[in-house]
């Protein structure tokens, strides 16, 4: 009972980190339709500049503060990045193949992870979280103090996330631009900005949840790997629904600490890491129920 | 028509496998030159010539499904594991330490792997043909991530990660072209295997694309419900489009690695599912010559910035330095995605139409 209960815990925590890596794709597949590739050098990026601005200001500060400031600068400048990524190669193809875009995406990702990549070094990279591994003792359960770090975390930033796009005209505009792009048009939204501010926040999230994930063994040249299990995390709720990313997310969290617990004990023939799979077969079964995920819209056809 | 080459008078005219006369003249030359290539080049260029061939193969087979039937397909990769494997399972040692059945003839393991290839791809074709667009590519993504690790666990056939296991052994009636006859080279050899290979699977291709299937592949990408008004089988026609694409990566991944020899299963990642994407889209989608193109360009780009060095001092040739040759490689080969797409959507393919127009049109620019 209390190693499932650990696991789920374990999966949670994860888990909030791959909601955060999902909103961050809903939110921009909701402005452009496109689906970015580019999110896993977003999230590398952030987790790189989060290490080095953290050393430079963390003898000044108290412990644990300092790290939050660095993540909170991490994401300013990774939203710049996107700003520029989506200025200069996005904003010319407004209106091409959504899968040409995709493609575009794609080869920006490679750019910019060679060269976050170099500012790694070889082995992996401290991120300057103050409590590394160590663990609390929670109800009669050990936790990681980085998994309650990353629920309390993204906790805040999906309330943030709602209260902007529910009571500021910003996130006004970006509901509606996503709605029905034209009928903003001629309401006065500027589609353009819309689509600016959709990669400028999800670059900010990408970089919030990859500060997050290195927090246990540092900045490596594998974390992107773990931006694309939001993937399946995006198909299991619906490509369009910002609920369904934070639902998916967690459900993927908490799959994969279910099957790296019991995996080895009830099936140890599928091998070592099974665990690291285990999203993309559940994104499998679930699309065998429900071709558009499990809040997603189902695409209408007119003839 | 003599001197007006566009004037079809009739439906197969237009649908002939080479519909004008300048296309005939010019395909016939181009092979010309590329079997006296082994006579001029030097081995290393020849050999890297004949990946680039074999990875056309495997270029093609995106083409018949992303090109022409318009479902994109991030899963290339791990079909053409699949046809790796099986190939190098039935020429394997069967004293090995690996799987092996000790069958070297080629003319068994190259449709062998097509074929095991093809019934993957039609296994997971109930899934991809309820979905569409993005949904498809993600789940592909899956695939290639779900065949990794099977391929990484398996360990009796795939030698484990790390460790790899020695390819299928290119033997033909007794002939093994692997190793120097008397009057030709290794890579002289593979060279012309290879290419010879690939013109083979570029006819199918073309020929396909030209058949009542293939016509049909091109109206489900322009239309799928139009498509289906016109009594075409959804459902099945892309299980067909899946199979034939998943064949012809089989085939290429059974063939790529007897040029090297030895795998390893980490090579069946993304990054060569995206290389093959690059390779259709940089070449020109639903067009043969392009995609031969595309892949062409991508194969000899790596020899290209390996020679930058030379040219600009500020790169290293050394892997522990930080700008060197490998970091450049992959920055170019990222950069070269973007600036195609955004100033050239239709590829190397659309460059040479507008280039032909130019000329054709001379001197009028309209």
């Amino acid at each position: 009972m209390t190693d499932l209960l650990e696991a789920l815990l374990r999966g949670l925590g994860t888990g909030s980190v791959y909601a955060l890596l999902a909103l961050a794709f809903v939110i921009i597949y909701k402005a452009t339709r496109v689906i970015s590739f580019a999110q896993p050098a977003m999230m590398l990026t952030g987790a790189v500049a989060t290490s080095y601005i953290a050393p430079a200001i963390g003898f000044v500060l108290f412990t644990g503060l300092s790290f939050f400031i660095s993540v909170a600068l991490a994401a300013l400048a990774t939203a710049a990045l996107a700003l520029v990524v989506e200025r200069l190669a996005i904003r010319p193809m407004v209106g091409k193949e959504v899968f040409v875009v995709a493609i575009i995406t794609i080869g920006i990702d490679i750019a910019i992870r060679v060269v976050a990549n170099g500012f790694i070094g070889l082995g992996a990279r401290p991120i300057g979280f103050p409590w590394g591994l160590d663990r609390v003792e929670l109800l009669g359960l050990q936790v990681q103090i980085r998994h309650l770090v990353m629920m309390g975390t993204v906790a805040v930033v999906v309330a943030l996330l709602f209260l902007f796009f529910q009571k500021t005209r910003y996130g006004l505009a970006m509901r509606a631009a996503a709605f029905d792009q034209e009928a903003a048009m001629t309401q006065g939204v500027s589609v353009g900005g819309v689509f600016a501010m959709s990669w400028a926040m999800a670059g900010a999230l990408a970089a919030i949840a990859g500060s997050l994930l290195a927090t246990g063994a540092g900045v490596d040249r594998q974390l992107w790997l773990v931006a694309l299990a939001a993937l399946p995390a995006i198909i299991l709720g619906g490509l369009d629904s910002l609920e369904g990313a934070v639902v998916g997310g967690l459900a993927v969290g908490v799959v994969e600490a279910l099957v790296g617990t019991y995996q080895r004990e009830y099936a140890p023939w599928l091998g070592d890491n099974v665990a690291l799979v285990s999203p993309y077969v559940l994104m499998l079964l679930v699309l065998l129920a429900k071709p558009y995920g499990i809040f997603g819209t189902p695409e209408v056809r007119r003839v | 028509m003599r001197g007006r080459p566009a004037f079809y008078e009739s439906y197969s005219q237009e649908l002939a496998l080479f519909n004008t006369r300048p296309k005939q003249v010019g395909v016939g030359v181009l092979v010309v030159i590329a079997v006296l290539m082994p006579f001029v080049l030097q081995d290393a260029l020849l050999r890297t010539l004949a990946i680039a061939f074999v990875f056309a193969i495997g270029a093609l087979g995106l083409n018949i499904v992303t090109g022409l039937a318009g479902q994109v397909s991030l899963g290339h990769a791990f079909f053409l594991g699949v046809g790796a494997y099986t190939a190098a399972a039935i020429s394997g040692d069967p004293e090995g330490r690996t799987i092996g059945f000790g069958i070297q003839e080629m003319w068994v393991w190259l449709p062998a792997a097509g074929i095991v290839a093809a019934i993957c791809g039609v296994i997971v074709a109930p899934l991809a043909t309820r979905l569409r667009g993005l949904y498809l590519a993600i789940v592909t993504l899956g695939l290639v991530f779900i065949g990794e690790h099977v391929f990484r666990e398996w360990s009796d056939l795939t030698g484990g990660a790390g460790v790899g296991r020695t390819a299928a052994e290119p033997v033909l009636f007794g002939f093994n072209f692997s190793e120097s006859s008397a009057s030709f080279s290794r890579d002289q050899q593979l060279y012309l295997l290879m290419f010879v290979l690939m013109l083979v699977f570029a006819l199918a291709a073309r020929n396909i694309a030209r058949s009542r299937v293939g016509r049909a592949f091109s109206a489900i990408r322009d239309r799928d419900m139009a498509a289906e008004m016109m009594s075409i089988d959804l459902p099945r026609t892309k299980t067909l489009a899946f199979a034939i694409s998943s064949f012809y990566a089989g085939c290429a991944g059974a063939l790529l690695y007897t040029i090297s020899g030895f795998f390893d299963p980490a090579s069946f990642n993304l990054l060569l599912s995206v290389q093959f994407i690059a390779m259709v889209l940089i070449g020109g989608a639903g067009t043969v010559g392009g995609v031969i193109a595309g892949a062409l360009f991508i194969s000899l780009l790596p020899t290209l910035t390996r020679e930058l060095p030379a040219y600009v001092p500020m790169i290293s040739s050394q892997v522990t330095q930080t700008p060197n040759v490998f970091q450049v490689e992959q920055i170019l080969y990222g950069l070269l995605i973007v600036v195609f797409l955004l100033f050239e959507p239709r590829g190397l393919f659309g460059i040479w139409v507008r280039l032909r127009t130019y000329w054709k049109s001379w001197p009028f620019s309209y």
